[in-house]
């Protein structure tokens, strides 16, 4: 799950590999994605494990292990 | 300015000034999805002509104001065309009448087909265009929308509204390679403005320093520098196509 999620991760950002991506990188302070680069990262999410995310669930993210919890138990 | 191998939608294609854009997009070599609500023959009509061109067109009804109708309108142009990189907002209506005397449904249904029709549209495509690193969107706003016009409360707010939105969306999608921007043509001969009053014409000639009415190709040349890479660095912007009327 943790890899899927990183792979989406590198593939939306465009980032060269996934080195030093750990539970806690934050997508926007480690990885300086911006605000629609996180929307596109949970819309893509969304449609690879077909589950909705709320704003509101979204927005308490606060680094890829928050991610991969929230996937886990909602699914 | 080359458009080939681009798809093109043009809502209110059957038509008016959205016919005149979608032949001029053809022309310029895009594939063109020629949407109507309540004209089929006139966009199987536009469909034709270009077809003849040797371009790649199809005609689909979609009402704009409705969003399952408008997902559903464009996950089908995805999935025969593959590419979304030009969308004109151009389906527009008018219900006419002083505010005293107009009616809920009037507003309501300007509303509807003018601003959030545009709002539904662009939603729909700009997930497409996102991930592409690049899209086309133009509005067709309208020089009321600026100036506003007496009898016309209605459209002159959802036009004004377009252009409001316009400029938002084009901070949102500026960083991703998307171009958002609105034109505002004057009076232009249409079905639209045929149907106003000889004195109502004297009235508005007085306006336009241009001293004549602008015709729909007038406003599809400048819908098309707009589509094209040479408008690469324009983004947020009205562009008028009034012969003058607002400055």
């Amino acid at each position: 799950m943790f890899e899927k999620i990183v792979e989406i991760v590198v593939d939306q950002l465009g980032l060269d590999n996934a080195d030093h991506i750990t539970p806690k990188t934050s997508l926007m302070k480690d990885l300086e994605a911006d605000s629609l680069d996180a929307v596109e990262i949970i819309m893509a999410l969304e449609d690879e494990f077909d589950i909705e995310i709320p704003d509101e669930e979204a927005e308490k993210f606060k680094n890829i292990g928050d991610i991969t919890k929230y996937i886990k138990e909602n699914k | 300015m080359n458009l080939t191998g681009k798809t093109a939608i043009v809502t209110g294609g059957s038509r008016g000034i959205g016919k005149a854009i979608a032949l001029k997009l053809a022309d310029l070599g895009a594939n063109v999805v020629v949407n109507y609500t309540s004209s089929p023959q006139k966009a199987e009509e536009v469909v034709k002509m270009i077809k003849d061109m040797g371009r790649d067109a199809i005609a689909l009804k979609a009402d704009v104001s409705n969003s399952e109708q408008v997902q559903e309108f464009i996950k089908g142009i995805e999935k025969q065309f593959g590419s979304i990189d030009i969308l004109v907002n151009n389906a527009g209506i008018t219900r006419d009448g002083l505010l005293m005397k107009m009616k809920e449904e009037d507003w309501d249904q300007v509303m509807a087909i003018n601003l959030k029709g545009t709002y539904n549209c662009t939603k729909a495509v700009t997930r497409k265009m996102m991930k592409q690193r690049s899209g086309k969107i133009v509005n067709v706003a309208s020089v009321v929308g600026v100036t506003g016009n007496g009898g016309q409360a209605n459209y002159a707010a959802s036009k004004a509204g377009i252009i409001g939105f316009t400029k938002s969306i084009a901070k949102e999608l500026g960083s991703r390679g998307i171009n958002v921007n609105a034109i505002a043509p004057g009076f232009i001969q249409t079905d639209m403005t045929d149907i106003l009053s000889d004195e109502v014409k004297k009235g508005i000639m007085e306006q336009i320093p241009m001293k004549e009415l602008g015709m729909p190709e007038d406003v599809a040349n400048v819908v098309a520098f707009l589509c094209s890479d040479k408008a690469r660095y324009v983004t947020g912007q009205v562009i008028h196509i009034d012969g003058g009327m607002a400055m």
